[in-house]
Formats: structure tokens, sequence, C-alpha cells
């Protein structure tokens, strides 16, 4: 076995490793926007944009990824909209994640007592003071650990878009074995280094969660104790 | 030869002491009650008695069996030592003469139809034979504590643990529970009882111990015990009425 | 350039048929290993424990996509050389058993502490206890999280043609490759995963409700 025909390409595999971390971070900025305005549509706008939100949330989660990538790449331009690679990449893992979060944060929301809603109207808050400080915030910081668990996996999910030839980890690793065959090595690699991209992630996404949300922070360490599989 | 010895029982949780040498001996059929505020270690000392809770230093002799950490020895204890919990404790996922049954058919080899036949004697006995084939979440919380007993008394023991059985429920359902309690006390069942219910402990239960930081502060006779307190602490933990 | 007509739809249907046996199986399997993970992981012995949960952790911090490519490339570098049917279940297999297995561990666990006590006080061995008393309940419990685990399963074989499998994915992209029709073809791939994976997903929610129900007495 020799790792040094992998470790040779190291430049490439840095450029694999930042691509996946860049990828991931959009997808997930964009989608927890999507999912926030999603969230409040739903609250705000009645039953029938609540029922257009549960139609899109149970295809997105109900269809795997790739589909919903292919359909993005390969189904699109025949409606005369082309995107390459990358950009087919970032939007699907944002549609994707967006439908998750929505349902995360939704579970949050609806957590939060109505008589919670009351007492801050009933301090004089405006409407939007009540939703920012009574409901978002306590729900988010309740959610943070299943929110966490589903952006890492969603990090994991960009190993995806190396079937649309986008150069993330596990593309860069199809090339470096095409030019090495050196297959065992290259895989081994590029495992050891999701894992600790993987581990690093949520070690950072729990930091964050205490940054964030102090006033729960307890709480949220015995929640994520008790696991999220997928 | 005393049904239960307890002796120089010592026991730390952490750096914490709860158990800081306490003796105790009870004879057979006699009725203990153990009383005292929330940390004094009351159900600490009971839960010592079947293998619960470990203790450091001292020795526990029940029912002819030393207590010890041998798995074996320990289920040879438990057979002959029945406790009864706070929150009944009784398996939802099997009827109450399920639960009743299971314990002798699978540890003493007991064969179904005797073991049917145990059950609904001892279902009998706290009175709800009608329920053989419900579930525990059909029951009230009285009841359940109820089959719970009738559980322990399938196994035949010989002492019987009874750890703060009646705080869970509310007030109109504690009746039923010491009414089954007093009969088993009047059939002569060597009986140790935490509980926070003095009259009960006052009526039923021969002698009354009071237990302090870890510690017996004072114990006999039930009704000497109540009416003449000899510190301060029991005297203001009667006043108080606890519960 | 074939048109996408009903021949290339029933191709792309009966590959879902492999899409089914490929789930089943990589369940059926994976259940078997990861009970015995579930196990381990609740083992006395802390080796034991260490290496389960060393094993479920790798697992699931790494894309079935590198599972999939270092069970195939693993056992490739051994010597053996499965077909793809067999390569695409063992490698599935073995993330289905990570994450039942924490699943599963999650279930015994929350078993209250007190029907533990209660069974011990009853002279019950540990066996006995597990097989009376809490297994019964764990799977009641595991039940909901279970059958959700199935839709993530089923989503995920749609990935196994990198072993070179042709499941109801790869289908459609041959299919795409003959006729260029993307939007039609990966609507009905997408409508055929949908349709199997709803209904599971319905399942499991009702499971859960049907478990809260009960718990709230």
């Amino acid at each position: 076995m020799l790792f040094q025909d992998v470790f040779s390409k190291w430049p490439m595999i840095l450029n694999g490793v930042w691509l996946t971390i860049a990828l991931s971070f959009v997808a997930i900025g964009l989608g927890l926007v999507l999912a926030t305005a999603m969230t409040a549509l739903r609250s705000l706008a009645g039953s029938w944009a609540g029922y257009i939100v549960d139609a899109y949330v149970e295809l997105m989660r109900n269809t795997p990824f790739l589909v919903q990538l292919f359909m993005i790449f390969f189904g699109l331009p025949q409606l005369g909209i082309r995107l390459n690679g990358l950009e087919a990449s970032v939007l699907a893992m944002t549609l994707n994640l967006a439908a998750y979060a929505t349902e995360i944060i939704r579970a949050g929301v609806d957590s939060i007592h109505k008589s919670q809603i009351e007492a801050g109207l009933a301090l004089a808050m405006t409407k939007w003071q009540v939703l920012k400080h009574v409901v978002l915030q306590p729900a988010f910081a309740r959610v943070w650990p299943a929110l966490s668990s589903q952006f890492v996996l969603m990090m994991l999910a960009s190993s995806i878009c190396s079937f649309v030839s986008v150069q993330e980890l596990s593309g860069t690793a199809a090339i470096i074995e095409q030019d090495t065959f050196r297959s065992f090595e290259t895989y081994i690699v590029v495992t050891v280094l999701y894992l600790v991209l993987a581990l690093s992630f949520k070690l950072f996404l729990n930091w964050l969660g205490r940054k964030l949300f102090p006033q729960v922070s307890g709480l949220a360490r015995l929640t994520e104790a008790h696991g999220e599989a997928a | 030869m005393p049904a239960v010895l307890i002796e120089g029982i010592h026991k730390r949780f952490g750096s914490l002491e709860v158990l800081k040498g306490v003796s105790l001996s009870v004879d057979a059929g006699q009725v203990v009650a153990i009383i005292g505020r929330s940390g004094s270690g009351k159900s600490t000392l009971l839960r010592c008695i079947n293998g619960l809770e470990t203790f450091h230093a001292g020795k526990i002799e029940v029912a002819g069996h030393m207590l010890t950490q041998d798995p074996t020895k320990l289920r040879e204890l438990r057979k002959d030592v029945g406790i009864v919990f706070q929150s009944y404790n009784l398996f939802p996922h099997l009827t109450v003469g399920q639960n009743i049954m299971l314990s002798p058919r699978i540890t003493k080899n007991v064969p179904q139809a005797q073991a049917m036949a145990l059950a609904k004697d001892v279902l009998a006995q706290v009175g709800l034979s009608e329920k053989f084939d419900s579930y525990p979440d059909n029951l009230s919380g009285g009841q359940q504590q109820r089959v719970a007993i009738a559980r322990s008394l399938a196994m035949q023991p010989k002492v019987m643990l009874f750890d703060e059985v009646t705080s869970a429920l509310d007030p109109e359902l504690t009746g039923e529970v010491l009414l089954v309690m007093e009969k088993l006390a009047k059939g002569g069942m060597t009986m140790l009882l935490v509980t926070h219910e003095m009259n009960f402990a006052r009526t039923v239960a021969d002698r009354t111990i009071f237990m302090h930081q870890g510690l017996i502060w004072e114990s006999g006779p039930s009704k000497e015990l109540f009416a003449n307190p000899q510190t301060p602490e029991l005297a203001n933990f009667v006043k108080a009425g606890a519960h | 350039m074939q048109t996408f007509g009903w021949p290339e739809a029933l191709f792309i249907l009966r590959s879902a048929g492999w899409t089914l046996a490929l789930t089943a199986i990589a369940f059926f399997i994976g259940s078997i290993v990861g009970g015995a993970f579930a196990i381990m992981r609740l083992s006395r012995l802390r080796w034991l424990r260490r290496f389960a949960a060393g094993y479920i952790l790798v697992i699931q911090s790494i894309p079935v996509l590198m599972v999939l490519f270092m069970s195939y490339y693993g056992l490739s570098a051994l010597g053996i050389e499965l077909p793809p049917f067999l390569a695409a279940s063992a490698s599935l297999s073995i993330y289905v058993s990570a994450y039942l297995a924490e699943i599963w561990r999650g279930s015994i666990e929350s078993v209250p502490r007190q029907q533990w006590e209660a069974s011990a006080s009853l002279a019950h061995t540990t066996a006995q206890t597990y097989r009376h008393v809490i297994l019964p309940q764990a799977i009641r419990i595991s039940l909901p999280p279970t059958v959700g685990f199935l839709v993530q399963l089923v989503k995920n074989t749609s990935i196994v043609q990198v072993v070179g499998f042709v499941d109801l994915m790869r289908a459609g992209m041959l299919v795409n490759n003959a006729t260029y029709q993307a939007f039609q073809i990966f609507t009905l791939v997408g409508a055929i995963y949908f349709a199997i994976c709803f209904p599971l997903s319905r399942l499991s929610r009702h499971l859960e409700k049907v478990m809260n129900a009960s718990r709230s007495h």
C-alpha cells in the first residue's frame, strides 16, 4: 500500500476540503434563512401557505437528495434554466436543508407555550418583539442540538455533489483515484478527513450553541447526549 | 434469631456520608416504621436491606441471608425479601396477572397453573381479583400499589420492605393501601416501612425509628415514641406533622 | 436518441424492485449486527463498550458514500471481489448496523431505571430482566425511530450505483443517457421513492403519537 501517491496530491485534497466546507456553510446559511421565512409564512399567512410549506417539506424529506440534485442539474435545462454543477449543488443543498430545518424549527416554535406569548404582549411588546424574543430565540435554543445534527448531516451529504462533477472532497477522491489507481489508500485518507471534518464541525456547533444560547446550555448538553440518529 | 439484623452501617454518596453508623434489630413478625425528614437516610437504609444500595462498612443479615455483592446470593436473598416502591414500578407491558406470575415462574420454576392460582390468591388478598386481566395503565394509583404489594407477596417473602408507598398517591387512595398493609401486619408479616403516615406508624407499627442526619436518633414502641419524644428534633418533627 | 416511453418506464419500475430488495436485505442484516453492537455498547466490559462506541461514531461521522467505498475497496484489498448486489448489501448493512445500534441503545436506556430495580428486586437475573422486562418495553420505544430510519435507508440506496449496482436511481440515469428527458424521468423516479418513503414516514409519526399517548399515563 502506497500512501505517498495520495499524499503527494495534497493541494488538490486541501481544495476539496475547502470546497466541502464552503459548500456546507453557504447552504446552511441560505437554508436557515429560507427555513425561517417558511416558518414565519406558515404561522402568519394562514392555512393555504401552511399546506404549501408542508407539501414542500414532505417532498424534500421523502425523496433522495441525489434525485433532487439531478432534477435541478439535468431537469431544469429542459425548462430553460441551465445551472453548472456547483450552482446546482448549492441550490439543491439549500432547498434540502431548508426543508429539514423548517420541521425542526417548527417543533421548537410549537414548544413555546401560548402563555409565554400572552405574557410578552401583556408587557407591551410589539408583535415583532414577541416573535423575536419570546418565540424565535427560545425556540432556536431548544432545537439547537437537533439543528446541529442536521447541519453535520448536510455536510456529509455534500459528498453526493460529486455526482455532478463538483470537486469537493469526494469528487477530488474520485479524480485522485483515477490518476493513481490507489483506490483503497485514497478513500481511507478521504474517510479520515471526513471524520475529522464532521467531529470538528460538531464541536464547533456545540461551542456556538453555548455562545448564542447560554441560558439553556445545560439542558442542551443533556439532550445532545441522547443522540439524534439520521 | 432476628429476622433483620443491621450492624454499624456506613454509606457514602461521593463525599457525603448518608448513613453514619446505623444498627437495628427486627424480630420475626414485628412491624417497624422508619420516619424522618427527607435526607435523613431512611430510604437509603431500607434499600440497603435488599441490596439496591451498597454500604462500605457494617453488616446486614436478613431472613437468614448475609448481604453480599455476589449476584447469586443476592438473588436468593431477594426471593425472601420483598420490596414495594413509591412509584409502584409495575411492568406496563404485562397484565396485572402476568406481573404477579412472572417472578415465581421464572425464578422458582413454578408451573403455569400453580402460578396462576397463586396470583389469583394474592390478588384476592389485596382485594383486586376482578383486575387480573387488566393492564396497569387502566388502574388507579392505589390499585397499582396494591398490585405491587400482591406481586411481592407472590414470592412468599419472609420480610417485606415498604418505601414510602403512599407518598405518590392522592389522599383518597392511601386508605385502601394502608388497609392492605394493616392486614399483612396482623397476619404476622415482618415489615419495615419508611413512611410519612404518622397515624399509621403509631397505630400499626410495633416500633418506630426516627432517623436524623444518617443516624437513628430515637427508637422505641410506637405509641410511647410519639407521645413522649425525648429529643427536640423528634418533637419538632411530630409537631410539624410531616407529610 | 430514444423517446421516454413505456419500455423505459417499466425498466425503471423493475429497478425499483431491486431497490426494495436491497433495502430489505440491508435492514435485515444491519438489524442483527446493529443489535449486537447495541448490546456491546451496554456491556460491563469497558473495552467492548468503547469499541462499539468507536464503530458507531466513525460510521455516523462519514458520508454513506464513504461507507460504500471503504467496504468495497477494503474487501478488494483483502482480495475479495463481490458482485455488485452483494457489495451494495454488505456496505449498506454496515451503515444500517451503526445507526440502528444507536437507536436501540437509546431505546433501552429510555426504559426507566425503576423497571430495572423492580425486576432485580424480584430476584431476576440480568438476562431475565432484559428478556421479560426491558426489551419488550425498549422495542416499543424503538419503533418510531426505527421506521423513521428505514426511510433514510431507502433514500440512501440511491447511491449504490458506485459499486456497479443498477437500482432505481441508476435505471433513471441510464434512461436519461438514452433519452435526455431528465425532467420526466426524475419526476417518475422521485415519485416512486416518494411512494415508498411517504407511507413509512407517516407510519413513524403515527407510532410516535401512539407512544406518547400511552406514555402520558
